[in-house]
């Protein structure tokens, strides 16, 4: 016998298993799958003005830094601005789908391309973004690898104000609308990455960026 | 597992005393400031636990689909009785893609199989890349003894020591320096590394996908740079759909470190496109029962709930006192008393579920609402019914039932018995050393007894008053 069919095999005893208490549970399941049901959700108030906010406030208790311009050609001036303001290079690996803005305009040398262990600054859009807790949702494809919001030291995401949800729940329904599928990869970023190990004092910088930096573009 | 003699070997071991009292303080306020933080934290509570049991209690269904989805998405799906089969199943896919290195994000599945020594002894290197556990496995592999902190037991000094001594560069105390150094050691592994292997918070349902609760980013290098993922999970560990997982997710990090988010949280599903940048080509689940199905539908069946936050050991005052090694496997604290008897054997573990005072703070912080006490009650009348305690205690319980079966010689034996311990106390109201126990006394004072016994006084009080 497979482990498989032990094992499963197994739980079906414990379960007293039968085709009737199975038809029955296996419409519990297709309804539970349909009705995705959410559970309690802090009250959070939709206004656009209060989601972003909100979540300004809450990344910046993650420990990300904030910028807020009015429009997106406006941004690779703020990132530049940013990038001399901290001391750190001016050339950053980029995702494809923000090669229209005029990075060279800033004074930036920007590729385009997945990111390498040299990169030192990674510039990122986001998919969306929840205000409940300050967290960007970055869903993966060949215009937005992973790794450059991972391997660079400096991560920049920039992050359009209509984009931010109050809660997951509503992350996940923008995205079954848009998506259809989930991507490869959904990696939801809250501040730059962080360790407790020793001694349970917070550092920040572990494996992924030192700092995360949020360009918000009102629009 | 020698847990009676693990507690004195820890409780006199004063760098690790130190260390745990450090500790102690930190999640059980971080916790509860981001409880506070939450609207409805009882209600969030009930639903996960409502969550959780709506599939452990059709779990074999849920199984069936979470795999169906998996494999749509273009992931294989394994299975693993125990784990020794783990081991070999890991080892079988490594040799297939030509594995030479490993990188690990925690696994606790992967401690339970002893997953690294079989992974030497077939020529692959295993790299743990978790800040914890690769201080614990550069120091001679030590087992960790916190699930969510594996090192807590470790002091900022041992670790300057360890890495000083393991990676030959000066001795410094400075936390950051320490982690940008691991950063820097592990940062070429990821790169270099085949194969990269997690465990999983959560599996779910409706898309096949894993979820991966991290803040070092670790989690996300090991899932992403190499060109093979194995998650290797519990088959319990299975939810329904996405929005299960957002409920869950309000609960995970603010009882485990008191965060209301962990920095990454990552759901992967299948593997990548070949227009792709990153990600790795192929995706393998290990669904691993070690003991799991054998407690679906027993009386233990709630423990299969566990979210793993380790809620339960950072408030109990039995593994503040004594840490989690002293508890012999891979799952310390209330949860591991719990635990380590179900999946290692009633009679291998017959100290753990006594080591606890039943003061039930486990079980008002668990998030998934498990009755760590009652679990472990049912764990001692389950010894008692197969015989498994030790003969003196048998024959001492077995004697004091018949005595309390006769009243008369009961109320003797009360009164004889107050009367001694009296006389034992001399002209104090505490005993230091009781003869029959010294043990009991090694630590404390026995209160003495007033001199009547209960009978004797509620006799007294009769006679007393008149009755109407
Ligand atoms: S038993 Fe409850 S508190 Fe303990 S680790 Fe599991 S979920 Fe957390």
């Amino acid at each position: 016998m497979s482990s498989r069919d032990d094992i499963l095999g197994r739980v079906r005893a414990s379960l007293h298993r039968n085709a009737g208490n199975a038809a029955a549970a296996r419409e519990e399941i297709v309804a539970a799958l349909g009705s995705r049901t959410q559970g309690p959700k802090p009250a959070i108030d939709a206004d656009p003005h209060a989601l972003l906010e909100r979540f300004r406030l809450k990344s910046e208790t993650q420990s990300s830094t904030v910028d807020i311009v009015a429009q997106e050609s406006e941004v690779p001036a703020a990132v530049a601005r940013y990038l001399a303001a901290m001391n750190l290079p001016k050339s950053a690996v980029a995702w494809a789908s923000l090669a229209a803005l005029d990075w060279g305009g800033a004074g930036l040398q920007v590729e385009t391309r997945g990111a390498r262990d040299a990169d030192l600054v990674g510039i990122t859009g986001c998919f969306c973004a929840v205000a409940e807790t300050g967290t960007l949702m970055m869903c993966s494809s060949p215009d937005t690898p992973a790794a450059v919001s991972l391997l660079p030291e400096t991560h920049i995401a920039i992050v359009r104000a209509s984009r931010i949800l109050p809660c997951m729940e509503d992350a996940w329904n923008l995205a079954r609308q848009e998506l259809g599928s989930l991507p490869r990869a959904v990696n939801f970023i809250s501040g730059p990455s962080r360790t407790g190990d020793i001694e349970q004092t917070i550092v920040l910088g572990a494996h992924g960026p030192y700092r995360v930096h949020l360009v918000i573009v009102e629009d | 597992m020698h847990f009676k003699a693990n507690v004195h070997a820890k409780l006199s071991d004063v760098v690790l005393q130190g260390n745990l009292k450090n500790a102690k303080g930190k999640f059980v306020t971080r916790r509860a400031e981001a409880i506070r933080d939450l609207d409805d934290f009882e209600g969030t509570r009930d639903a996960a636990a409502a969550i959780r049991n709506k599939v452990i209690d059709n779990m074999d269904l849920w199984l069936e689909t979470f795999e169906r989805k998996a494999l749509d998405t273009g992931a294989k799906v394994l299975w693993a009785k125990d784990g020794v089969e783990v081991c070999r199943l890991v080892i079988e896919i490594a040799k297939r893609h030509g594995v030479t290195k490993v990188t690990k994000s925690k696994s606790m599945l992967s401690e339970e199989a002893g997953l690294n020594h079989a992974l030497e002894a077939a020529g692959i290197q295993p790299v743990e890349t978790d800040l914890g556990e690769y201080i614990l496995q550069v120091d001679n592999n030590e087992p960790p003894s916190h699930i969510i902190a594996p090192a807590v037991h470790k002091s900022l000094d041992e670790v300057a020591d360890l890495f000083h001594k393991v990676h030959g560069t000066p001795r410094k105390t400075d936390i950051p320096a320490l982690t940008r150094e691991a950063r820097e050691v592990l940062r070429a592994h990821f790169l270099s590394a085949e194969m990269g292997l997690s465990g999983g918070n959560f599996l779910v349902a409706e898309t096949g996908s894993v979820a991966l609760v991290t803040n070092e980013g670790n989690g996300r290098m090991v899932t992403t740079m190499p060109k093979v993922h194995v998650v290797i999970t519990g088959i319990e560990k299975v939810i329904p759909t996405l929005e299960d997982l957002s409920t869950l997710m309000r609960l995970l990090p603010r009882s485990a470190t008191g965060q209301s988010i962990s920095n990454y949280f990552s759901i992967l599903t299948g593997v990548k496109k070949p227009e792709e940048h990153d990600g790795p080509e192929h995706l393998y689940f290990v669904l691993v029962d070690s003991g799991r199905a054998d407690v679906v539908g027993s009386d233990f069946h709630a423990m299969l709930r566990c979210i793993r936050c380790g809620a339960c050991m950072n408030h109990c005052p039995v593994y503040q006192t004594i840490g989690g090694h002293a508890y012999g496997w891979v799952y310390p604290g209330p949860m591991g008393s719990v635990l380590t008897p179900l999946y290692a054997g009633l009679e291998n573990s017959i100290d753990l579920p006594h080591a606890a005072t039943l003061c039930n703070q486990c079980g008002i912080v668990c998030p998934v609402k498990i009755p760590l006490p009652d679990l472990l009650r049912k764990l001692r009348e389950k010894q008692t019914e197969h015989g498994l305690r030790p003969l003196t205690e048998r024959i001492g319980l077995r004697l004091w039932a018949w005595v309390a079966q006769h009243p008369k010689l009961y109320a003797l034996g009360a009164r004889v018995g107050a009367r001694y311990l009296k006389w034992l106390a001399g002209d104090t109201d505490r005993i230091r050393l009781l003869p029959t126990a010294p043990e009991w006394t090694l630590g404390r004072d026995f209160p003495a007894p007033q001199g009547k016994t209960f009978r004797e006084l509620y006799a007294a009080r009769r006679s007393a008053t008149p009755r109407t």
